[in-house]
């Protein structure tokens, strides 16, 4: 496993300060659900940047990441739904409820064959990463909101890549090289809450 | 300037530098936090050189103290005292004069300030270190009082009286203590047992341990919470500290129900971070 550099360090750290910022700013005048889910999602990125930098990139081993990581589209996107899609927000819930639950029993039932808990995995971040990486585009393209907000989708597509490489990485079969993927992890952290922070502030 | 240099670099570590930094936050946050009326940096610089010197001053006589355990355990055995580079009694004049020196600073700037700071130093050098570390597991609970006095004591120098914040501050540290000594003396269980020192994990086993840490994070995250409210940090903040508190009780709850070194040792480092970052957030954004 590669040993986290003090670049590394320094990207992950700047990732939970920006994720702090988000949480403490709060987002506009989203809805409750919305700023729920909103805290959550950066909740989870600022833990996991702490836990990254404290346990190293080792902690990338643990059944927990995946399902972890799940979290953060699912909230996101959970979010995004209520505010600006209210009329799809229970069955939208229910979808991400269910997934994720889905995700955790294929993650940790030893029984399930690793094919099935990739594709699993694959749909449920996918639909939610499509939607992350959509809905800001459309509504800014619409002119609804701000064309600053289009950097929301910035950050979905972002972690669409990063669960991707991941998710193939967890399951044996890395579309890069393990030290590639995780020299480029803490970069593709920052860019990702970088992106999402700038485009939260633009509405 | 070769002799001092000397010297600087056997006393540093007699002041386990970064414990006396953390606790010295901890007053500096709970004095700050009080914003009495208005911060006022001369009793602030006040504040950090009576609790440095008196943070210091314990820590010093713990070491003068537990000289012969040192030197028992690897991990301490090639601290300056144990492995013979400082005589003992250059140390307990260096531990002596920081101690009264510390307090007599702090009851110079006022009493019941300097009154709650020789409370910290007398449960940590008398209680704990003297009479209770080598005969009972349960002696953190001292320890964990007297690593809560600095917080009182700087909220009780900005109020003027001790007070409900003060006191959940001191009570939130004194239930985080378990989650950063315990950690840590699973970890290095082996060095604990050839020095006698008794311990919870040698006491009562890892799962009990285990078990103690979680409860006391999940009651430090709650109180740390009480007492932000009650200094008035806003929703935003208060959500952030929620945050930071939920993933140290996860942590905790992990170490309990899957536990290994890793994420043992884990723990015991975000504990640490947790500790810093609610300090700092109470000091800058009241």
């Amino acid at each position: 496993m590669k040993k986290m550099s003090v670049l590394d360090r320094i990207l992950l750290l700047v990732t939970g300060l920006l994720a702090a910022y988000q949480i403490v700013t709060g987002i506009g005048d989203a809805p409750a659900l919305s700023a729920w889910a909103y805290t959550i999602a950066f909740g989870v990125l600022l833990v996991a940047g702490l836990l990254l930098i404290i346990m190293g990139f080792e902690i990338l081993d643990s059944p927990w990441v995946i399902i972890v990581s799940t979290i953060i589209p699912l909230s996101l996107s959970s979010g995004l739904i209520a505010e600006y899609l209210p009329q799809i927000t229970i069955p939208y819930l229910i979808f991400a409820i269910a997934g994720f639950l889905a995700i955790v029993y294929t993650r940790l039932n030893a029984n399930t064959p690793k094919k099935t808990a990739t594709i699993v995995l694959a749909a449920i971040h996918g639909i939610a990463g499509m939607l992350i990486f959509l809905l800001p585009i459309i509504l800014a393209a619409q002119g609804t909101l701000p064309g600053g907000f289009a950097l929301v989708g910035v950050g979905g597509a972002l972690i669409g890549v990063g669960g991707l490489l991941l998710a193939f990485l967890k399951a044996g079969k890395p579309i890069l090289p393990q030290k590639t993927i995780l020299t480029l992890l803490p970069g593709l952290l920052l860019l990702m809450t970088a992106a999402f922070v700038i485009g939260f502030a633009a509405v | 300037m070769n002799v001092i240099k000397t010297k600087f670099r056997l006393y540093w570590p007699l002041i386990k530098s970064l414990q006396t930094a953390l606790l010295l936050i901890t007053g500096l946050a709970g004095f700050m936090s009080t914003r009495c009326p208005i911060l006022n940096w001369t009793t602030t610089l006040q504040v950090v050189g009576s609790l440095f010197l008196a943070i210091s001053g314990s820590t010093i006589l713990n070491m003068w103290y537990d000289r012969d355990i040192d030197a028992k355990m690897p991990r301490t055995q090639h601290r300056p005292l144990p492995s013979g580079q400082i005589s003992s009694r250059e140390v307990l004049i260096l531990g002596l004069i920081s101690s009264i020196a510390g307090i007599g600073w702090a009851i110079a700037l006022n009493p019941l300030y300097g009154l709650v700071v020789f409370a910290g130093l007398f449960f940590d050098v008398v209680i704990y270190t003297i009479w209770l570390k080598r005969r009972t597991a349960w002696s953190i609970v001292w320890g964990g009082i007297s690593g809560g006095m600095p917080v009182l004591a700087g909220r009780t120098l900005g109020t003027g009286h001790i007070e409900w914040i003060g006191i959940v501050l001191a009570l939130a540290i004194l239930f985080w203590i378990p989650t950063h000594i315990l950690t840590f003396s699973m970890r290095y269980r082996k060095d604990y047992a050839s020095a006698g020192v008794p311990t919870f994990p040698a006491a009562y086993g890892d799962h009990v341990t285990q078990i103690i840490i979680a409860v006391s994070s999940m009651i430090a995250a709650v109180l740390m919470i009480v007492a932000a409210y009650g200094i008035g940090l806003t929703l935003g903040y208060l959500r952030l500290m929620a945050v930071l508190s939920i993933g140290m009780l996860l942590l905790a709850i992990g170490s309990a129900t899957r536990p290994s070194e890793r994420v043992n040792f884990g723990l015991f480092k975000y504990a640490s971070l947790y500790m810093l970052s609610a300090m700092i957030l109470m000091m800058l954004v009241v």
